[in-house]
């Protein structure tokens, strides 16, 4: 029995619940849930060896066969997105221990980010559409718990806008799913490959293809859908906010790649090519908005929108190259973009403000932060030889290959912006002296090693990530070929390989 | 059939999306509500609508004597159900507590819509009480 597949999911659950008897002790929680990440870690990584070893690992759940029952499915990219997370996790999970208040952790804001992990790792690695739509909700309920603890007006009204839209899209998924079960009597994703050629009427799979694309164009926050993001991220803690960068917008973009390469491949002049504006349009203007924001989450988030425009314009390319781009774009996005959170905190904790205006000199007073930050935000400008750089050059050739110029010229561009905003967090956090009256701790007082340690493993894993990327690059090519030739996987999932 | 319930739960959508754009929060509980609904109607309507017998093979045989009635669509329906009571209560709950808070449920007024204020809003002090 593939129980390996199990572990990513049930470990967290498990953790969640323990954390959760233990709540009102705040030393014991974040211990449990310290112990609970790293257990986390390993089961990821025996997974990513195992789908290394034998390509595709199956599990019939209850031992009913696909596609009547549920199946657990992990192929290359599923492993190491499921690995990804365990690493961020655990990261944060180390962060939080000096970051969270003891208020919001007899709340509960452990065993929450422990469901949420484990709704990931599920997303991840379920083989079945309604089952995805249930870990989705489960992630969901459990991003909600986190985001109003603390009960402040920040977190209330971002709150409320995150959770309206989010309603929306739960609505907008689950008419989705009704309409394809409608269509084809199956919800497995394998079955749904074999079945969707088989409709009569094409437009109709296209109906519920861009219905789709909506609902997970939300979660992934896709131009025009991504207006809750700058509206909530910002009123997080900064190791929830890291937590919420690298899960959950990633699991929407997860969503988007395996049903627009495994399912939805019957009308890709259609639907790829919005998918294709949509990308364009979406980096532009994360990364215009970001131009004009002054305070550093807001500058954060509107960074993550920009970026995920270029992991689906890797999908709407639809070439092998492309996808290998958005895969290696994903990991590397991830590993940054939640180490940049982790380093925002860090920042109010050294200076007292999230402001630009409000702080600086940290270049002087608080050296390693400085270099957390530079590598990770070089790495998101795309500067050689950190693993932005190969990402963005991965992308921008393929859609080059492809002849789409223009694409090719706006991910150029907008990677020259975000430069732009990268060196403007510098120069007014790190490089500027501090202005009259700003509240700096003493460099006596050190930052405590718990915030600092997950934030220097992370940018080194950064750079460690430029410098070997030939092994990883192979990688991404494997699991975009195994994305592309869907039927190893269809074989895989439903002719029951144990 | 099927075309008449066609019809209903694009009546129950369009009330639904109605409601949710008014711009009045409560209201959009009403419609996410309804819309729950009219997605609940869907995903029954895609068993397709006959009158048919339970979906239980009788004593002494190996299939179903009769046609019978597809039980998938209620097992999903049934999760749908149960995850949006959990989403309305929460929301309920929310729209309650930034009332109390914030003191409106209009979307256009400003008190609502303003993300000024972050540092003082977010305590994130260092924690000197938690040692590890």
């Amino acid at each position: 029995m593939n129980l390996l597949l199990v572990w990513p999911i049930l470990v967290p659950m498990l953790t969640a619940v323990l954390a959760g008897l233990v709540r009102a002790d705040a030393c014991r929680s974040q211990r449990m849930a310290m112990a609970g990440a790293v257990v986390h870690l390993f089961a990821a990584g025996a997974l990513l060896t195992a789908v290394i070893d034998r390509q595709f690992l199956v599990l019939w759940v209850g031992n009913w066969p696909a596609p009547f029952g549920i199946s657990l499915v992990a192929d290359y990219f599923s492993a190491v997105m499921v690995l990804t997370t365990a690493v961020i996790h655990t990261a944060v999970t180390a962060y939080a221990r000096q970051d969270l208040q003891p208020a919001m952790v007899r709340s509960g804001a452990y065993p929450f980010m422990q469901t949420l992990t484990a709704a990931v790792s599920g997303a991840f690695l379920t083989g079945d559409l309604f089952n995805l739509y249930v870990w989705f909700e489960v992630m969901l309920m459990s991003s909600f718990g986190l985001l109003v603890m603390g009960r402040r007006r920040s977190q209330l009204a971002g709150g409320v806008k995150y959770v309206a839209i989010n309603l929306v899209s739960t609505l907008l998924f689950l008419a989705a799913v009704g309409l394809i079960y409608g269509m084809t009597g199956t919800l497995n994703m394998a079955d749904l490959h074999v079945k969707i050629t088989q409709i009569a009427e094409p437009s109709l799979v296209t109906a519920a293809a861009m219905l789709l694309m909506v609902a997970f164009g939300i979660k992934a926050a896709l131009f025009p859908l991504f207006f809750w993001l700058p509206a909530a991220y910002p009123a997080l803690p900064a190791s929830i906010g890291a937590l919420f960068s690298g899960l959950l917008s990633k699991v929407g973009v997860y969503a988007l790649i395996r049903m627009f390469t495994l399912v939805f491949t019957t009308d890709t002049a259609f639907t790829h090519t919005i998918l294709l504006v949509t990308a364009g349009f979406t980096m532009l203007f994360g990364v215009i908005s970001a131009a004009a924001q002054m305070e550093m989450r807001r500058i954060l988030s509107f960074h993550i929108i920009s970026q995920i425009g270029y992991m689906v314009l890797g999908l709407a390319l639809l070439t092998p190259a492309a996808i290998a781009g958005a895969i290696i774009y994903l990991l590397h996005n991830i590993l940054a973009k939640a180490n940049l959170f982790l380093i925002s905190g860090l920042v109010r904790q050294a200076a007292g403000s999230f402001q630009l205006e409000k702080i600086g000199g940290l270049y002087k007073t608080h050296g390693w932060i400085a270099v957390g930050f530079l590598a990770s935000a070089l790495a998101l400008a795309g500067i050689p030889p950190l693993s932005g750089f190969w990402a963005k050059l991965l992308v921008i050739r393929a859609s080059l290959e492809s002849a789409h110029y223009a694409m090719a010229v706006l991910a150029a561009m907008v990677g020259l912006l975000t430069l732009f905003s990268m060196i403007k967090i510098w120069s007014e956090a790190f490089w500027k002296p501090a202005p009259a009256g700003c509240r700096q701790t003493a460099p006596a007082a050190p930052i405590s090693a718990w915030m600092l340690a997950p934030a220097l493993v992370l940018a080194a894993a950064v750079i460690l990530m430029g410098i070997c990327m030939q092994p990883l690059i192979q990688f991404a090519d494997t699991a975009a070929g195994q994305l592309l030739e869907p039927r190893h996987y269809v074989a895989a999932v439903l002719g029951g390989r144990p | 059939m099927e075309g008449i319930m066609a019809v209903l739960i694009g009546l129950v959508f369009a009330a639904a999306i109605y409601l949710m754009l008014s711009g009045v929060l409560v209201k959009f509980v009403f419609g996410f509500a309804l819309a729950g609904n009219a997605v609940n109607l869907l995903i029954f309507t895609t068993g397709r609508l006959q009158h048919d017998g339970p979906p239980l093979i009788p004593a002494g045989r190996e299939a179903l004597a009769a046609p019978a009635a597809n039980a998938l669509p209620q097992a999903l329906i049934l999760t749908a159900i149960v995850i949006g009571f959990a989403m309305l209560t929460f929301l309920l709950v929310l729209l309650y507590r930034t009332y109390a808070e914030i003191g409106t449920l209009d979307a256009d007024d400003n008190r609502l819509m303003q993300e000024a204020d972050y540092d003082s809003a977010l305590a994130n002090q260092p924690t000197e009480g938690d040692s590890p």
